[in-house]
């Protein structure tokens, strides 16, 4: 267990900057997500961290030692693959042992660590089976098990939920999560899937263009994004692009409701509206104060609620607002109906436009 | 009979002749013992003859020596191409299919001026495994790229690399036993190539089990044909044994 720092750490591939300039700290114990769009340099820094690629620049220490220079192999870092990347030889049992085999750990030893880790992940009863025959998810869950053999100082993930099918990807990901409380390693994950980072990291790091953008708890990053960027790929919501004067952004004609508008006044804003923020209501002829006019453009059942999006009046284009609605109350908004919008003024977002 | 049809049936059925009736005829001719007696006395003449099993142990000397060589020139350089200078690919490739395009003759005029010494080498017959390691490079080349491309070298690699393995560890303990039905596929390709060769072995003066068949041709006809059953035969449970280490490969 250690923890892990980033500092300065740039790297280009054929003149192009995949990393530019990055610091991050992790703590002992944290699992912290890495979280981007595909390109956004989030699998380089893991490759890094694990010692495959070297940095332009820049320096990686794990518990106070610098290891930039280190090979992969003497980093005792423990890493699970997106594809599995389970000897094909080797029982499960082998897999595992693999680690303390190739330090020269007595087998007694081996063994007797392979099988607890077995056990860890519930794979006992494989314990003899060949990769190939095992579903995905138990050859990832032996995947872990053997990164986790060689007690690694920092355990890296790169997407190691992304090959497996919806249902075995959260059985395995609250695994993971319980796997790493127990044993307290400290924990890198890459994903790009927010609902991932969401729900299983201690602080989520979301990258962009080789920029960390934000590093911050779950729900930081979501009730408070720290750019347009941000706010757009985290969740879902509305973004309105206008100038601030007073407690609203002014788009065209539109003056939308927002209390965080009076910190940008005179300056262009992009506000930020969530979904489980806005309020429909039937439209009776005349638009209250305090709420905007829309016609409802289409509605998307999501079980318990349901997504409705709505083109507000006097905008420019069409500009599109989602609203989540419980689905029994959501039936009364079909397309082509005209409704009234609101939303918390406390709770949407304004941030400078970039 | 639908699936296939007349002109398939039909086609089926020349090549059927065309590959059988040469063998059949061999066959029957090597069981010709003059006039109208047939029999198995050229076979039981060759199971006697000790310069045939000189030959044989002689040619599968050399054929297991080339697998070496292959093995532990070979497999290093292509895992070393594919993880770390995959542009160098198509030099390999060129490489490789050379022995397809200059003449067998070509070469041994090329080696035998190239390479002179030391003497402990080019006055044994173990001078012939550097042309049957360049007469073996396709077949080869061929059976571990597919081996390596079957694997997925560049993540098994890493793996083992971040559990503390060093390269040795990671090719012995996981790249070459993932490879085995690649090399016993190569294995058998470079048997075949072994016991076929005949341009060196008779220009260099080595008696190998091609140089045998020939020189049998020339005195005992009927030997010639008793032996070019019996490597038919050879090399069928060869092609057995591509074909079977191929399908475990599939099981898996």
């Amino acid at each position: 267990m250690a923890t892990v720092d980033i500092t300065g750490v740039r790297k280009s591939f054929g003149g192009r900057e995949v990393l530019a300039q990055l610091d991050l700290a992790m703590q002992d114990g944290e699992l912290i997500c890495l979280l981007g769009p595909s390109g956004c340099g989030k699998t380089t820094l893991l490759r890094i961290i694990a010692g495959f690629i070297a940095p332009d620049s820049g320096q990686v220490t794990v518990a106070g030692k610098d290891v930039t220079k280190l090979s992969a192999s003497q980093r005792r870092m423990g890493m699970v693959f997106q594809s599995y990347s389970l000897f094909p030889n080797m029982s499960a049992l082998d897999n595992v042992r693999f680690g303390p085999r190739v330090a020269g750990r007595p087998k007694a030893e081996q063994m007797k660590r392979a099988g607890e880790l077995l056990e860890l992940v519930g794979l006992s009863a494989h314990a003899q089976k060949f990769p190939h025959q095992l579903s995905g998810g138990q050859q990832q869950r032996v995947a872990l098990a053997r990164a986790l053999a060689v007690q690694p100082q920092v355990l890296l993930l790169d997407e190691p939920l992304s090959a497996l099918d919806a249902k075995v990807r959260v059985q395995l990901r609250d695994e993971i999560r319980r796997i790493q409380r127990e044993t307290g390693v400290t924990t890198v994950l890459v994903t790009h899937d927010q609902e991932e980072a969401l729900s299983i990291s201690d602080r989520v790091a979301v990258m962009n263009g080789g920029r960390l953008l934000q590093v911050a708890s779950p729900s930081a990053i979501y009730r408070t994004p720290a750019d347009g960027f941000v706010a757009r790929f985290i969740g879902s919501g509305a973004v309105f692009a206008g100038v601030a004067e007073g407690d609203a952004v002014r788009m065209g004609k539109l003056s939308l409701p927002a209390a965080a508008a009076s910190d940008h006044h005179g300056r262009p804003v992009e506000l930020f509206v969530r979904p489980e923020h806005v309020r429909l209501e039937a439209m009776n002829g005349h638009v209250p104060p305090g709420f905007l006019g829309a016609d409802v453009r289409e509605t998307t059942f999501l079980g318990s609620l349901t997504r409705v999006r709505v083109a507000l009046h006097d905008a420019e284009g069409d500009a599109g607002l989602w609203a989540d609605l419980p689905s029994e109350h959501a039936e009364a908004f079909k397309p082509g109906s005209r409704v009234v919008a609101k939303w918390d003024q406390n709770a949407v977002r304004v941030m400078p436009q970039a | 009979m639908n699936r296939l049809g007349i002109g398939g049936w039909s086609i089926l059925v020349l090549a059927a002749l065309f590959f059988g009736v040469p063998l059949v005829m061999t066959f029957a001719f090597s069981l010709w013992e003059g006039g109208d007696s047939y029999g198995f006395s050229a076979y039981q003449v060759l199971w006697h003859s000790p310069r045939l099993f000189e030959a044989a142990s002689l040619s599968a000397e050399l054929a297991v020596a080339t697998v070496a060589a292959i093995i532990v020139l070979l497999v290093p350089a292509m895992i070393f191409m594919n993880l770390y200078a995959p542009r160098l690919r198509p030099l390999f490739e060129f490489i490789a299919n050379l022995p397809f395009v200059v003449p067998a003759i070509a070469l041994v005029a090329g080696l035998s001026a190239l390479i002179t010494g030391p003497d402990w080498l080019v006055e044994t017959p173990f001078y012939l495994v550097i042309p049957y390691f360049f007469l073996a490079l396709p077949y080869a080349f061929r059976s571990i790229d597919v081996g390596l491309k079957s694997i997925d070298l560049q993540t098994l690699t890493e793996a083992g690399l971040s559990l503390g393995a060093g390269m040795g560890q990671i090719v012995t303990l996981v790249v070459l036993p993932s490879l085995r039905s690649a090399i016993v596929g190569l294995t058998l390709l470079t048997l075949a190539v072994a016991f076929g060769e005949f341009t060196f072995a008779n220009v260099l003066l080595f008696h190998t089990y091609a140089v045998y068949i020939d020189e049998l041709g020339e005195h005992e006809v009927t030997g010639a044909a008793a032996l070019s059953v019996a490597s038919f035969l050879a090399t069928w449970l060869a092609m057995l044994g591509v074909m079977y280490a191929g399908r475990s490969r599939t099981a898996k």
